[in-house]
C-alpha cells in the first residue's frame, strides 16, 4: 500500500472528468464573466451611449403605443396624440438606465471615490427607486394615463427581477431590518406577500374598482388558480400536460349538471366537482402515465380534445353544442344577489347593485386562488412533493430509493386535476352559462404558457406571467386575431431572454441553514415525462 | 467455510438474462455473504452491471432466482415459497427479487444501490437528496401527507428524526458545510460519496455500489475505502459492488466474483482470485510471468 500513499502525495489535483468539472464550477464561480470594464473617463461615454440606445428603443415603443390613440368621435374614429407622456417615458428610460449605468452596473472597485460614497448611500436602497416609480405611476393613474401606468409597473418589475437576478438585492430588507422572516424565504417577501393580500382585499372598495376592473381580477385571479394547479403537474412532478383544460371541463359540468340536476348549491356542489375532476385526473393519469416525454404530451393533448367531443356528443347528459344554461349564482349562506324580497341589499340595508355580486364572486375566486397557493406550497415542503421534485430531477434514481413512481405521478395528477375542477366549477357559477366552446385545446396551451412563461415551479412567476398576458391581451384587444401573433412574439422573446421563464431559480423546501440561497434556474431539471 | 457460504444476504441462482439473441450473463450463480464486502470484477462488457439491474429490479431476468434472506436463508422454505409463487414470506424476512419490482426490492428488500454514471437529483439541495432518499418512511410519518398537511405531531417527530440521520451522513461524508448547495455544485467526488450517503439513508441492508471509484483520484479513492469500511462494521450491512479500481478492490474486498462474458470464472477471497489463472487470462490474455508483475503493481 506504500505505492498508494505515495501517488497521492504526488497527485491530489483534480483528475479524470474532475477536470473538466472544476473548470466549469471555476467559470461560474461568483459574478458572470464580464469583459473588462472600462476606465472611467469611457465609462460615461459607454455609458450615455447605452442610455441613448435605450431612450431609441423607448420612443420606438413608446411613440405608437402611448402616443397615438384612436378614439371614437363624431362621424368614426380619429387618431389623438399624446406626445408628453411619450416623452416622459423616453426620459426615463434615458435618465434611469443612464444612473443605472453610472452608479448600479459597476463593480465596486472601478468606482471614484465620490461614486463609492453615492454608491454607499444608496446602497440596499433601491426601494427609493421604487417608490419614485410607483410615484410615478399614482400620478399618471389620476391623469387616466393606465397604459403608462401598466407600462412603469412592467418596467419595475422587470428592472426589480433583473437587479435582484444579477445582484441578489433585496428590496423591502429595511423594512424588517435585514431579519430573516422564515427560514426558506428571503426577507422581503413576506412583506411584500402581505401588502399585496391586503390589496387584493381592499380592492373591490377602491375608486377605480368599476365592473370592468372587477372582471379583469377575477380573470386574472382565475388563471392563476388554473396555473398553481398545472405547475404542480408540469412544474414540479414534470409531466408536460397538454390538456389540463379537460379537468377545468369536467370541473364545470360537474358543477353545472349537479346544480341543475339536483338542486345542489355552489358551496356543496364544488368540494364534488373538485373531486369528480381529481377522479379524472386518476383515470386518464393511470394508462398515461406509463409514457414519457412528448408521447404523454400528445396522449394528454388528445385527452383533453376527446373530454371536449364527448361533451358535445353526449346530448342527453351535457346537452351537446347547446350549453347547459340557469347555472345557480353562488349565495353568501343562502342569500342571494338579486334584486327584491331577502336578497343581499335588503337584509343588509343598502341599495341593490348589479356589481355586489361581481365583488361576491372577486372574494370567492380571491379565497379559491389563495387556497390553491397556500397548498401547493405547503405540498412542496411535505414528502409527496419532494418526491414530486426528484421525480422531474431522476425518476431512475427515484425508483432506486424505493419511490414509487407511478403513485407518486398519479398524485401529482391528481392535485392539478382538483384545482383545475375547483376553477372549473368557479367558472360555471361565474358565466351562468358553459358550452363545450370554452374548453377548447387553445385554453390548455394558454395555461401552459403561463406556467413556463413564469418559470417551471414558481408561483410568484405564475402571478407575473398572468399579468402580462391578460394585460396584452387587454391592450392589444382592438388588433382581434393579430394579438395572438403580438403575443405569440412577446413570448418568443422573453424565452430568448429568459430560457427557463420569468423566475427559474427554485428555492430548497428544507434547509439546514438560514442563509440557504435558491438553486440557480440551469441546475434545475425540467423534467421527461 | 465461508461466510457466503454458511450465510448469505443474496443468493443468486442460474441467473441468464437474454437482449434478444444478445447473452448477458448465462447461468451465473452466486452468494454475498452477510457483512461482507463482496466484490464482482471482469473485464469490460462481461455483465457487471447487468447482474446489478437484475439484482436491484431494473431488468427482469430471464430465467433463475435470486433470494434476498433478511434473516438466515432457510433453503427449504425458499423453494417453499418459489413453487407458492409469492413474492415475499409472510414475515417480510425472504424476498425473491426476481419477482418484484425496482422500487418494492428497495422499499421492501432493503437493497439501495448507486450508479455507474452518478445519478443525484441536481436541482435540488444535499440535503433535500438525503431527505428524499427517506421517503417510504416520510410519507408514513405524514400520514400519507394528510397529517402532513395540516401539521400533527407524527409529522414533526417524523421530521426531526430524517433531519437528524441526514445531519449524521453528511457529517460522516464530509458535507455539513454545502448542505445547503445544489447537488449539481459539488465535486464529482462529493457527488459520488453523496450518492452513497443517499442511499445509506434508506437504511438498507444490502448495499450495491456500481464503480463507486470511477473517476476519483487517489485521495478521493481512499476516502472512500474508509467510509465502505465504515458502513460494513458500523451498520451492519452487505455491500456487493462492482469496481474497475483493484487498489479499492482487493484492499477492503472479502470476497471477490469475477465475470467475463456474462460467466463466472472465478470466486473466492481476494487472495484467491489474484492468483487463479483463468482470471490472469481473462484479464491479460497474457503469460502468467507477465501477470505476476503487473497483477501486483494493480494491487498494490
Amino acid at each position: 500500500m506504500a505505492n498508494a500513499t505515495e501517488e497521492s502525495a504526488i497527485d491530489s489535483g483534480p483528475v479524470g472528468a474532475e477536470i473538466k468539472d472544476e473548470r466549469r464550477r471555476q467559470a461560474l464561480a461568483g459574478e458572470p464573466p464580464f469583459k473588462p470594464e472600462p476606465t472611467h473617463g469611457d465609462r460615461f461615454a459607454a455609458a450615455l451611449k447605452d442610455a441613448v440606445i435605450g431612450g431609441l428603443i423607448a420612443l420606438a415603443l413608446a411613440g405608437p403605443m402611448i402616443g397615438l390613440r384612436t378614439e371614437t368621435a363624431v362621424g368614426g374614429l380619429t387618431l389623438s396624440e399624446h406626445w408628453l407622456p411619450v416623452a416622459v417615458a423616453v426620459a426615463a428610460v434615458f435618465v434611469g438606465r443612464l444612473i443605472l449605468n453610472l452608479f448600479v452596473w459597476v463593480s465596486w472597485d472601478r468606482r471614484t471615490d465620490a461614486e463609492k460614497l453615492v454608491g454607499k448611500y444608496f446602497a440596499g436602497k433601491d426601494w427609493v427607486v421604487a417608490v419614485i416609480i410607483v410615484g410615478i405611476a399614482i400620478w399618471f393613474w389620476y391623469n387616466n394615463n393606465l397604459s403608462i401606468v401598466m407600462i412603469l409597473v412592467a418596467i419595475g418589475i422587470i428592472v426589480g427581477l433583473a437587479l435582484r437576478s444579477r445582484y441578489n438585492i433585496k428590496p423591502l430588507q429595511r423594512l424588517t431590518g435585514g431579519r430573516p422572516l422564515g427560514v426558506y424565504a428571503s426577507s422581503w417577501k413576506w412583506p411584500a406577500l402581505v401588502v399585496a393580500i391586503i390589496l387584493a382585499i381592499v380592492m373591490p372598495f377602491l375608486p377605480f374598482a368599476n365592473r370592468y376592473w372587477m372582471d379583469q381580477a377575477i380573470v386574472v385571479l382565475t388563471y392563476c388558480m388554473l396555473g398553481w394547479g398545472l405547475n404542480v403537474v408540469v412544474g414540479l412532478a414534470g409531466l408536460l400536460d397538454l390538456g389540463y383544460v379537460a379537468f377545468y371541463a369536467v370541473g364545470a359540468y360537474s358543477f353545472a349538471l349537479l346544480a341543475t340536476n339536483f338542486d345542489l348549491g355552489f358551496w356543496v356542489c364544488l368540494p364534488m366537482a373538485g373531486m369528480l375532476a381529481a377522479g379524472w385526473g386518476l383515470i386518464l393519469g393511470f394508462p398515461v402515465l406509463r409514457l414519457r416525454g412528448d408521447y404523454l404530451a400528445i396522449v394528454t393533448l388528445a385527452f383533453g380534445e376527446m373530454v371536449r367531443i364527448v361533451i358535445i356528443n353526449w346530448y342527453s347528459l351535457t346537452n351537446g353544442p347547446d350549453g347547459v344554461s340557469g347555472i345557480p349564482r353562488p349565495t353568501l349562506f343562502g342569500i342571494p344577489f338579486e334584486r327584491g324580497e331577502g336578497s343581499f341589499s335588503e337584509i343588509f340595508g343598502i341599495p341593490y347593485e348589479p356589481i355586489q355580486r361581481i365583488i361576491y364572486l372577486y372574494y370567492i375566486i380571491l379565497v379559491l386562488a389563495l387556497v390553491t397557493n397556500f397548498i401547493t406550497l405547503r405540498l412542496r415542503r411535505l414528502p409527496v412533493g419532494r418526491a414530486w421534485e426528484a421525480l422531474r430531477e431522476d425518476e431512475i434514481a427515484c425508483r432506486s430509493l424505493g419511490i414509487n413512481t407511478t403513485n407518486t405521478k398519479l398524485t401529482a395528477f391528481a392535485v392539478g386535476a382538483m384545482f383545475g375542477g375547483f376553477a372549473g366549477s368557479f367558472f360555471a357559477t361565474r358565466q351562468g352559462f358553459i358550452s363545450p366552446e370554452s374548453f377548447t385545446a387553445i385554453e390548455s396551451f394558454i395555461i401552459l404558457a403561463v406556467v413556463v412563461l413564469g418559470g417551471l415551479g414558481s408561483q410568484l412567476g405564475i402571478v407575473i406571467a398572468v399579468i402580462f398576458l391578460n394585460t396584452a391581451f387587454e391592450v392589444l384587444r382592438e388588433l382581434q386575431e393579430y394579438r395572438m401573433l403580438i403575443v405569440g412574439l412577446a413570448m418568443v422573446m422573453i424565452m430568448v431572454w429568459r430560457p427557463r421563464g420569468l423566475i427559474s431559480t427554485r428555492m430548497p423546501s428544507i434547509t439546514l441553514k438560514r442563509s440557504a440561497k435558491a438553486v440557480r434556474g440551469e441546475l434545475v431539471g425540467e423534467g421527461s415525462g | 467455510m465461508n461466510r457466503w457460504e454458511t450465510d448469505p444476504i443474496l443468493a443468486v441462482e442460474h441467473l441468464t438474462m437474454r437482449f434478444g439473441g444478445l447473452v448477458a450473463i448465462s447461468d451465473l450463480s452466486f452468494a454475498v455473504g452477510r457483512g461482507d464486502i463482496t466484490a464482482i470484477i471482469g473485464p469490460n462488457g462481461a455483465g457487471k452491471t447487468t447482474v446489478f439491474n437484475c439484482v436491484t429490479g431494473f431488468y427482469k431476468p430471464t430465467e433463475g432466482r435470486i433470494a434476498l434472506a433478511l434473516d438466515k436463508l432457510d433453503a427449504s422454505a425458499l423453494d417453499r415459497l418459489t413453487a407458492a409463487g409469492t413474492r415475499n414470506s409472510a414475515d417480510r424476512k425472504l424476498f425473491l427479487l426476481d419477482r418484484m419490482p425496482d422500487f418494492e426490492i428497495a422499499r421492501d428488500a432493503k437493497v439501495a444501490r448507486t450508479f455507474q454514471n452518478i445519478r443525484l437529483f441536481g436541482g435540488m439541495t444535499v440535503l433535500e437528496n438525503l431527505f428524499v432518499a427517506q421517503h417510504n418512511k416520510l410519507m408514513l410519518a405524514s400520514n400519507y401527507t394528510i397529517g402532513g398537511l395540516v401539521g400533527l405531531t407524527r409529522y414533526r417527530t417524523g421530521m426531526r428524526a430524517a433531519f437528524d440521520r441526514a445531519r449524521y451522513w453528511l457529517d460522516h461524508i464530509g458535507l455539513s458545510e454545502r448542505a445547503d448547495d445544489p447537488a449539481a455544485d459539488l465535486p464529482y467526488g462529493a457527488q459520488r460519496r453523496l450518492e452513497i450517503a443517499r442511499a445509506m439513508c434508506t437504511e438498507p441492508k444490502l448495499l450495491c455500489l456500481d464503480e463507486p471509484a470511477a473517476g476519483l483520484n487517489p485521495r478521493e479513492s481512499a476516502e472512500l475505502n474508509k467510509l465502505l469500511r465504515f458502513i460494513r462494521d458500523e451498520h451492519d450491512i452487505s455491500v456487493l459492488l462492482i469496481e474497475h479500481d483493484m487498489g479499492v478492490v482487493m484492499e477492503i474486498s472479502d470476497h471477490i466474483v469475477v465475470l467475463d462474458y456474462g460467466e463466472k470464472i472465478s470466486d473466492g477471497p481476494a487472495g484467491f482470485v489474484r492468483t487463479d489463472p483463468k482470471v490472469i487470462a481473462a484479464y491479460l490474455g497474457v503469460e502468467e510471468e507477465e501477470m505476476e508483475a503487473t497483477g501486483q503493481g494493480a494491487s498494490a
